[in-house]
């Protein structure tokens, strides 16, 4: 709990920013925008062993309107950036992005001239998890992160 | 004025299935023309994971392209390393050790069920099935274990090597090898007895997606889908290389080649399999470790400084301790698994820490238009990848990086004859026919 000071919002405003960034970060529906080889992690990690349903983040949403996290899973290549980018657009505020294995943050080793280096080039960024693939601690780890981030933002209401 | 009668025009229906859909991997398009509910017409738009593999093969060195193979097949990885070494190797003109085939074979084969549980997993998953895939995630962690204890990484390996592979196997794998296997049994077992005889099941795959065998010859299909419509064409046994013409196994084969027939022969492949790798380690050949001299494995940074104080005599046959990450290459072992070739294989660990002709060696095969230079020709090579016939191309004009790299993908072949898969059926069979295809952008975009 922050403490009150005279200049920061009242009491009652800063509480219900905690309570709604709590709920939030443990209410996410991602919206796994799979395309290539981190898709193996990412469902290694959603299934039993790992699993980050214990994170509430088990229930993938195949809509873009019915999610709040956009996962970009592998290869973004110049033929489906306008895609990932129309993925992102339609999805409605508040929203995040994960971009999820090396190609997604930066290319990685696809320096050519099929690969977009790096999805922030397109979409803006929240957690980069580098790894190729990452494995499914390394996406773990990205998840609780995000989830930090979540809480600590100002939250629209 | 008369009162015309009004007209309708009735068109069929376009739709897009794809890209960004969750039974299409992400990155297929499939444009539909639909007749109600019926399929007319389907055509497939791919390209849209291309990653450009065969140009960066020709700005790489010919090690080099061993990371881009992994990702090409990145369900089965190993099976595409050993595709590719095995065309250099072709063209090298190399003999790889006894025990380096089996190695091979048995990663090969962990591999191709790794690739048939993923597959399977996730057409069950597109049409609801959801335990079935938690069951086979859950099985395939068991053989990621092992992959990883053999390779050091989960997915994207890299442990092939021109003449051999990174290193030898682990002392102790026999026994977690076998304990996998037996989970990997008990989660088929469980999955057949959810799925085989499941009513739902059935009515969802029995006579939907039937390729004709005529259709998978002219389309040249190999691999399950050739092997569920009976077209009896198995790499392993067609072309017998590394060691599977000594190993005793069956091809499974299906009658009407519809989405049945191809579970059932991936479900049987993977029985084979285990078989497979039972046998392999089995008939593994040790081959001797070099004794030490000192009796007890020695660190080799402490070889380093025994050799700068020039306490060379007796250095050659010390056994030495590596960084685990390195483990497999020490000198005795490596020497199991990789031929004496000076030109081809790079130098044990403990040799390029401890003398000046192992660092020089490893330097030369390292260094920019230095490296392994195959004699100018071209050579294709083919193995059974878990999707059929997977083919390396290598052209070499003397130098140090390949001229090309073709790969004759055979997800390529799959996603070509997929319209005869679906037209005639229903716009639900879609995704349980394009599952069971097992459609892998990687290989099949390059």
């Amino acid at each position: 709990m922050s403490s009150v000071t005279p200049e920061s919002p009242g009491f009652i405003t800063t509480q219900l920013e905690q309570v709604v960034g709590w709920a939030r970060k443990f209410s996410i529906f991602q919206y796994p925008f799979v395309t290539a080889c981190c898709g193996m992690e990412y469902m290694s990690a959603g299934a039993s062993h790992y699993d980050f349903d214990r994170f509430g983040a088990g229930l993938p949403r195949f809509s873009p309107r019915q999610a709040d996290v956009l996962f970009v899973v592998g290869t973004i290549s110049h033929k489906i950036a306008p895609i990932l980018r129309m993925v992102y657009d339609q999805m409605c505020e508040p929203k995040w992005v994960i971009a999820f294995g090396v190609c997604t943050c930066t290319g990685g080793f696809y320096d050519n001239y099929a690969t977009v280096q790096g999805i922030d080039t397109i979409i803006p960024v929240d957690i980069y998890i580098p790894g190729c693939p990452p494995r499914p601690e390394a996406v773990l780890d990205g998840l609780m992160k995000l989830q930090t981030r979540i809480q600590k933002q100002k939250q629209a209401l | 004025m008369a009162a015309v009668a009004p007209t309708r025009e009735v068109r069929n229906m376009l739709i897009n299935i794809g890209p960004s859909h969750p039974a299409m991997h992400g990155v297929i398009r499939l444009i539909a023309e639909l007749d109600g509910e019926k399929v007319v017409r389907v055509q497939a738009e791919i390209g849209y994971l291309h990653r450009a593999f065969e140009k960066s093969a020709e700005n790489s060195s010919w090690t080099q392209v061993m990371p881009y193979t992994d990702r090409l097949n990145y369900v089965s990885p190993l099976i595409n390393n050993f595709g590719y070494c095995a065309a250099v190797e072709k063209l090298l003109g190399i003999e790889i050790t006894e025990r380096c085939k089996y190695i091979r074979v048995v990663m090969s084969e962990v591999s191709r069920i790794t690739d048939h549980l993923t597959c399977i997993a996730a057409s069950a998953m597109e049409m609801g099935a959801m335990t079935v895939f938690l069951y086979f995630m859950k099985a395939r962690e068991f053989l990621y274990e092992i992959v990883e204890d053999v390779t050091g990484a989960r997915l994207t390996i890299s442990y092939g090597r021109i003449g051999g592979v990174k290193g030898d196997i682990p002392e102790n794998l026999g026994e977690k090898l076998e304990s996998a296997l037996k989970k990997v049994e008990k989660e088929l077992y469980e999955v057949d007895r959810l799925l085989t005889r499941n009513r739902i099941w059935v009515d969802r795959t029995r006579d939907i997606g039937i390729l004709t065998r005529e259709d998978a010859v002219s389309y040249a299909v190999t691999g399950p889908l050739a092997r569920a419509s009976g077209i009896n064409y198995d790499v392993r046994k067609a072309h017998p290389y590394l060691v599977y013409d000594r190993m005793d196994f069956d091809v499974p084969l299906g009658e009407k080649g519809d989405n049945y027939d191809r579970y059932l022969v991936r479900m049987e492949e993977m029985r084979q399999s285990i078989r497979i790798i039972r046998q392999a380690m089995r008939e593994m050949p040790g081959g001797p470790v070099a004794v030490d001299s000192r009796g007890e494995p020695v660190k080799s940074f402490d070889l380093v400084d025994e050799a700068k104080m020039g306490r060379t005599a007796g250095l050659v046959n010390v056994r030495t301790t590596v960084e685990p990450t390195l483990s497999g290459m020490e000198r005795p072992f490596l020497d199991r698994v990789m031929p004496h070739d000076r030109g081809v294989v790079l130098p044990s660990k403990d040799d390029t820490y401890s003398n000046i002709e192992g660092l020089m060696n490893h330097f030369k095969l390292i260094m920019d238009y230095h490296g392994i230079c195959p004699p100018r020709g071209d050579t294709y090579f083919a193995v059974e990848a878990a999707n059929g016939e997977l083919g390396f191309y290598v052209v070499s004009d003397g130098k140090d990086r390949p001229y090309r790299v073709r790969v004759r993908p055979p997800c390529f072949f799959n996603m070509a004859v997929l319209h005869k898969l679906l037209e005639g059926y229903m716009v639900a069979d879609i995704i349980a026919t394009f599952g069971s295809i097992n459609m892998i952008a990687g290989e099949l975009d390059r």
